[in-house]
């Protein structure tokens, strides 16, 4: 199979073309990119249409011998060649909104996204662990850059360069495990390193190993207590990056977490999994927990936004935690779901803050009231992230509830789902609200936020110019986010995708023997009346929890609350020198924690 | 094969997060990020060395001769390359900071909070 190079190919080529020709071409050349990122789209679905157990593609025809990985490979399978799609499509998406939104750019800005676009392809195909930290760098660096492609602006500065600091350590400690790993195994190719740890014993070299490329890729993914970076960078990064980042980059760091433990890990750590389990369900909660309490505290629409995409990383790491196929499968349906919603919402608060010049909820209080029609997609995204039937997001919700309600002493994960979605969407509603509507008291001061630099600059200054491009995206991807549910046989589909992300044997049998093994589908189900309770219960709640932000419930707390909430916001200071004491902490209790489980 | 060189690449990963953790000037910041960096270079040879292996050069060596493993130094040349774009594009930030903002010290970040 050709196609999967290509891939990767089309759009750094194009980047390559674009970012030379950047000092000669017209703006209009920026349709180039679009095109590249379409190209890249149409060929992931290709990817996607023939990627089965022979989907692997040797780099310059280095097939394996005697199960020796000699060359290079993409072995995308289903999820890896479905989340390829899916950024693909967001590439496009994110192009397109760049050409209305962003002003002050060069053709440098569009060869920067494409080329971060092929690192997330590049990241979702490979096979190979090495390749993988390759493609897991190349995407770190320009989003570093794109973070801070607003160079003038101090947050923006600021967010990129912690944004760089602590990614960059996380990268440390991901290339760390991955030596570690070669040491113990000898190999660098996922399905070998996979065979080769299997019969052998579980030492404090693998156990180390995995913690630390755990480490690496949960900073990427925003796991609490590696998530201090995210606010400060997605709240301050141009709108088409927050698109990609929120919808995929978080997302992709899950994605190579499991995709290196079915692979590589489940051999040898197998035998423990209720153990790792345990550690990893309880790092989802945290983060659910903490990113919805702290999307609450927020004023700042992006920040606010950014602290959902924790939040809902979280339960995403919930699902996947499970360490069943069935997790597997909810979970990626939900993430498309989810991405596709965010990345709306991102929009029309672009439009927002394109129009007003302004991005928190106190400064634009009633304000918006004659875009009320954008009022209402923003309702129905935040509705969404709540659950709403029958949207992707509930799809995917009440898969993972179903396979957490498999697992003995894990029936309590979905309610914990439904408080935090209820909370994130309460937010998001109370915020539109406000902002909509003019509905309930004015949003209070926020004492950490200034509300002067809140512009941006590739808004601010911006000629009047038709936004129905950006009004037009906001509903497809809402009217896509809605449909995603209700796309038929995605429930069977991405049953066997799951069954193949997780079948360890068969994975290494496609790859280095070119063989055919049977794999084990789960059996899904469509939503039941439970999963139609547990979304009625977080609607419901989201409604109440607007509600009462709108009355100012909660404004007289008691002293205590107050403090810890104080505290709590305090420890997202800014100061990358924090993060990083964070990081290391976090990263010395997983390897604690998972050295005393697994031994 | 002794364990030193583990201990010598543990070393230089922790003192390199300790020297952020505590970095009170951005560039000092950088430079112990190299540090940490360094540390995964140290650890990959250490991995791959053979004792009495001569260099992976299998031009004039006759076939037999133990070699220290080339897989782990092409994956620490890449490193090394990577390490150097990411040191570059944090020591122009670095520059903007200092340039727009006045100040090189990462304790007075953080315009965007809680």
């Amino acid at each position: 199979m050709v196609l999967a190079p290509l891939v990767v190919l089309v759009p750094i080529l194009a980047a390559t073309l674009l970012a030379a020709a950047s000092p000669f071409a017209q703006r209009g050349a920026g349709l180039v990119a679009v095109a590249a990122a379409l190209g890249a789209a149409v060929l992931t679905a290709l990817v996607l249409g023939s990627s089965g157990e022979r989907g692997v593609t040797w780099f310059s025809g280095w097939h394996p011998r005697g199960g020796a990985a000699i060359g290079i490979d993409f072995a995308p399978g289903r999820i890896g060649a479905g989340l390829a799609l899916f950024v693909a499509v967001l590439a496009v998406v994110a192009l397109i909104a760049a050409s209305r939104l962003i002003t002050v750019k060069s053709l440098a800005f569009d060869a920067l996204v494409l080329i971060f676009v092929a690192a997330m392809l590049g990241f979702a195909y490979s096979g190979d662990l090495f390749n993988l930290f390759v493609f897991f760098e190349l995407m770190s660096v320009t989003a570093y850059v794109l973070v801070g492609y607003e160079v003038g602006q101090r947050v923006s500065l600021e967010g990129s360069l912690t944004f760089a600091i602590t990614n960059s350590v996380g990268s440390f400690l991901l290339l760390f495990g991955i030596g570690l790993l070669y040491g113990s195994s000898g190999a660098l190719n996922l399905a070998q390193i996979g065979r080769a740890l299997e019969h052998g014993p579980v030492d404090t070299a693998v156990v180390v190993a995995f913690a630390l490329i755990a480490s690496g890729l949960l900073v990427k993914a925003a796991v609490v207590p590696f998530h201090l970076w995210t606010a400060d960078a997605y709240a301050v990064a141009p709108t088409p990056v927050c698109i990609l980042l929120a919808g995929a980059f978080s997302e992709l760091g899950l994605f190579g977490l499991f995709r290196i433990y079915w692979t590589a890990f489940h051999g040898v750590l197998g035998p423990d999994d209720d153990a790792l389990r345990v550690v990893l369900v309880t790092a989802g909660c945290l983060t659910g927990v903490l990113g919805a309490v702290m999307c609450a505290l927020q004023h700042h629409l992006k920040r606010m936004l950014a602290f959902a995409t924790i939040a809902q990383v979280g339960l995403f790491l919930l699902g996947l935690a499970l360490l069943t196929a069935d997790g597997v499968a909810g979970a990626a349906v939900w993430v498309v779901g989810d991405g596709l919603v965010k990345a709306a919402l991102f929009v029309i608060v672009a439009i927002v803050q394109h129009r007003y010049d302004r991005v928190t909820e106190g400064a634009l209080h009633g304000r918006a009231r004659g875009l009320w029609p954008l009022g209402l997609l923003f309702a129905l995204g935040a509705l969404t992230i709540a659950s709403l039937p029958p949207t992707g997001s509930f799809l995917g919700r009440s898969l993972v509830e179903d396979a957490a309600l498999k697992e003995p002493g894990y029936a309590w994960v979905p309610a914990l789902m439904a408080l935090v979605t209820a909370l994130v969407a309460g937010t998001l509603l109370r915020a539109g609200a406000r902002v909509f509507a003019g509905w309930g008291a004015p949003a209070g001061d926020d004492p950490l936020a200034t509300d002067d630099d809140d512009e941006t600059e590739d808004e601010r200054g911006a000629p009047p110019r038709s936004r129905f491009i950006l009004w037009a995206l906001a509903t497809v991807l809402l009217a896509a986010a809605v449909g995603w549910g209700v796309v038929p046989g995605l429930i069977e589909a991405a049953g066997r995708a799951a069954g193949e992300f997780t079948g360890t044997q068969a994975y290494a049998a496609a790859v280095l023997d070119g063989a055919h093994r049977a794999i084990a589908v789960p059996e899904l189900k469509s939503p039941s009346a439970t999963g139609y309770l547990y979304a009625a219960a977080s609607v419901a709640g989201a409604l109440a929890v607007a509600g009462a932000g709108l009355a100012g419930v909660g404004g007289r707390m008691p002293r205590g609350v107050i403090a810890a909430r104080e505290r709590l916001r305090g420890l997202h200071n800014g100061h990358p020198t924090d993060y990083v004491a964070w990081l290391a902490a976090g990263a010395a209790v997983l390897c604690g924690c998972l050295a005393l489980v697994l031994q | 094969m002794s364990v030193l060189p583990y201990l010598v690449a543990v070393w230089l990963l922790l003192i390199g997060i300790v020297g952020i953790v505590t970095s009170r000037h951005l560039v000092h910041l950088v430079l112990c990020l190299s540090v940490a960096q360094s540390s995964t270079y140290v650890l990959f040879l250490a991995i791959g060395y053979r004792p009495g292996g001569t260099a992976p050069i299998f031009a004039d060596i006759p076939a037999g001769t133990p070699v220290v493993d080339p897989v782990v130094q092409a994956l620490t040349l890449t490193d090394v390359v990577v390490e150097a774009t990411v040191t570059a594009v944090l020591l122009a930030l670095t520059v903007q900071v200092a340039k727009r903002f006045g100040t090189v010290d990462p304790n007075e970040l953080g315009a965007m909070r809680g």
